[in-house]
């Protein structure tokens, strides 16, 4: 079936969401895809209370801020949106986005303006065992615990000590898991300090400059080898330890889903910094193809908080590009690129610093 | 196993439903994916890899790493991460040949 | 050391320590940010206004601990459950912690918990005084634990000493 709208988002997590938000109850027709049977993306995991400042909803639980989006998007008139549908393909001549909804329908999507809003996916380690039932990604344990309330294993090793790592054992203790260790490679706690905090006075011992070896068992999960990194990231030979447990979730980082940006044939880029292929844009989330723009981690893995941002700035630039701005869209335009700049200035802030001075580009208008 | 209380969330769940796993019959709940079901009884291994038969289980439960693929109500390869289970669903392991 | 370690040693807090004399004038804030990220909703949950205003959304909070009198608004609004009020003569022999907690099972008033410190390590045990809930955030529960004076600089969570059948 043929569908035509004026602005297609592709994505309905956070950042999705907010560009929907900036663009509900304007002139624009508006469609949204998003695969899952509902909207929120990776909010609707988080149980913990987000920082940033009061606009990015700070001091609310993720997975309220998801409902709340989803409430206000879903409410306006104008914004059509699909769930289960995947965006499988752009089809460059024919300029349409071939849609696949419910595993069995197929759409063929025309739009005006596009904005690609596709999330992240987790990587992996490479280790002998490494794919034995029991090892997970970081996402998968929130997925099982915080959405269908099953636990993953009784006894857990993290891999890991960013945000995710973190976070994630905090939420094992609070589902009643025992959380044996988490193991980073690097010499130092990648996440919050206060996140690590919080799981170092519960109980949960944190060790640097650790790898895993091995992941031994039968039909699953039974043990792990881990061995220590010296000052170069080399394994130490003589450090090996082996740990029982039944589960190891690998929380090491993401990767942008940009598989429709390179169909797009949008100038790109492999920024490491950033998590890995990422587009070209200018300060207004617009690449180097005039019709598409990007939000959320698929223009460079951060947090939802930047997601949200990214979101709102993109719908705004989009909207502009159609000449159909909401009310008060230069003030909320000007507070997210305020905002957004606010949130990469600090220290935490220097490794995306770096990876956007890789990416971003004077005007793509 | 399933988790009974929670300190922050509340778990609603959808109908309950039956549905056999290599002819076995199982317990669930129609709002959660298949591989949740099965985990949440117990069964951990989905399905086996193509060359070396090596067991495999959920991984990323997003619909992205195809290490849930299992055959559901005679179709192959169904992504058991994301399918919602239904009631007297078919779910059959792909590929069981034992060698190693 | 902080970053290695993932707790802190007394003396990374600064200017966030409660002087001795202050210590004795009864309960304060004590805010355990020491890292800049961007974060700010303590600043406006103070009614005192004892949490200086942020120049920037990056800076750590700075606290007047003259014009905090313990009361512990802020410790369900912080993101990171990095607030805690400490009231070292909360009764003759007894010091007093108000921590944020939101585990199961919810301790009860009463009870005799085990006392953890920042490395997790058990250094005492002490009573559950109040268990407290607030509108904005009713799951995270402040509990006020009745400790050994010597301890309130060093308590951060609590274990309960009976097991719960899961």
């Amino acid at each position: 079936m043929r569908i035509d709208c004026d602005v297609l988002i592709i994505g309905g997590g956070p950042a999705g969401l907010c560009a929907a938000k900036t663009l509900c109850n304007t002139g624009l027709k508006v469609l949204m895809l998003e695969r899952d049977p509902f909207l929120g993306g990776q909010l609707v995991k988080q149980t913990h209370l987000f920082f940033g400042s009061k606009e990015q909803y700070a001091g609310t639980r993720g997975f309220e801020i998801g409902k709340l989006l989803t409430e206000e998007v879903t409410s306006a008139s104008n914004v059509t949106v699909m769930l289960e549908t995947t965006a499988s393909g752009f089809y460059l001549e024919e300029n349409f986005i071939l849609a696949l909804e419910k595993e069995k329908i197929l759409h063929q999507v025309h739009f005006k303006k596009v904005i690609v809003a596709t999330g992240a996916s987790e990587k992996s380690l490479l280790f002998e065992g490494n794919d034995l039932p029991g090892i997970y990604g970081a996402g998968a344990v929130q997925t099982l615990m915080n959405l269908y309330g099953v636990l993953p294993g009784q006894d857990i090793v993290m891999v890991g000590s960013g945000n995710i790592g973190l976070i994630v054992s905090y939420q094992l203790l609070q589902a009643g898991v025992k959380v044996k260790a988490i193991i980073e490679a690097a010499p130092v706690v990648g996440g919050y300090f206060v996140h690590a905090a919080k799981v170092r006075r519960m109980g949960i011992p944190i060790y640097t400059q650790t790898t895993i070896k091995r992941a031994i068992g039968q039909s699953k999960l039974e043990k792990i080898e881990t061995i220590c990194l010296d000052a170069n990231w080399q394994m130490v030979p003589g450090t090996e330890k082996t740990m029982t447990c039944d589960t190891l979730c690998l929380a090491v980082g993401l990767a942008p889903m940009s598989e429709l940006l390179w169909q797009f044939q949008c100038d790109m880029q492999y920024v490491s910094e950033l998590g890995g292929y990422v587009a070209k844009r200018d300060s207004h989330m617009q690449t180097t193809h005039p019709g598409v723009f990007i939000a959320g981690d698929v223009s460079g893995v951060e947090e939802a908080s930047s997601a949200m941002l990214e979101g709102t700035i993109a719908g705004l630039s989009a909207a502009a590009s159609l000449h159909q701005s909401p009310e008060s869209a230069d003030q909320l335009m000007k507070a997210s690129l305020d905002f957004l700049e606010g949130m990469h200035l600090g220290p935490i802030g220097e490794k995306i610093r770096s990876g956007l001075s890789k990416v971003e580009v004077k005007s793509c208008m | 196993m399933r988790i009974k209380d929670h300190p922050i969330l509340e778990f609603h769940k959808g109908k309950a439903v039956t549905f056999t796993v290599d002819g076995r019959k199982y317990e669930a709940y129609d709002d959660e994916p298949i591989a949740v079901a099965l985990y949440a009884n117990g069964i951990t291994t989905l399905s086996y890899s193509l060359k070396y038969h090596r067991p495999r289980g959920v991984f990323c439960c997003i619909g992205n790493c195809s290490s849930c693929l299992m055959k559901v109500n005679g179709i192959p390869n169904v992504r058991t991460c994301t399918q919602r289970v239904r009631q007297d669903m078919v779910i059959e392991t792909q590929d069981k040949g034992a060698t190693k | 050391m902080y970053v290695k370690n993932g707790y802190l040693e007394l003396e990374e807090l600064g200017e966030r320590m409660p002087s001795k004399e202050r210590l004795e004038q009864g309960p304060v804030a004590v805010l355990e940010c020491i890292q800049p990220i961007p974060c700010n909703p303590c600043q406006e949950a103070c009614a005192r206004k004892a949490i200086q205003p942020f120049q920037s959304i990056n800076d750590t909070p700075v606290i007047n601990m003259d014009l905090c009198n313990g009361c512990g608004n802020c410790i369900s609004v912080c993101p990171g459950l990095a607030i805690f009020v400490v009231w070292k003569n909360y009764r003759e022999q007894h010091g007093l912690i108000k921590l944020p907690y939101e585990l199961l099972p919810i301790p009860e008033e009463g009870e005799t918990v085990s006392l953890m410190d920042r490395k997790g390590e058990m250094i005492g045990s002490g009573k559950v005084v109040k268990v407290q809930q607030t509108k904005h955030n009713p799951k995270s529960r402040i509990i006020w634990v009745e400790i050994p004076k010597e301890l309130v600089m060093e308590v951060r969570h609590i274990i309960r000493s009976k097991q719960d059948d899961k």
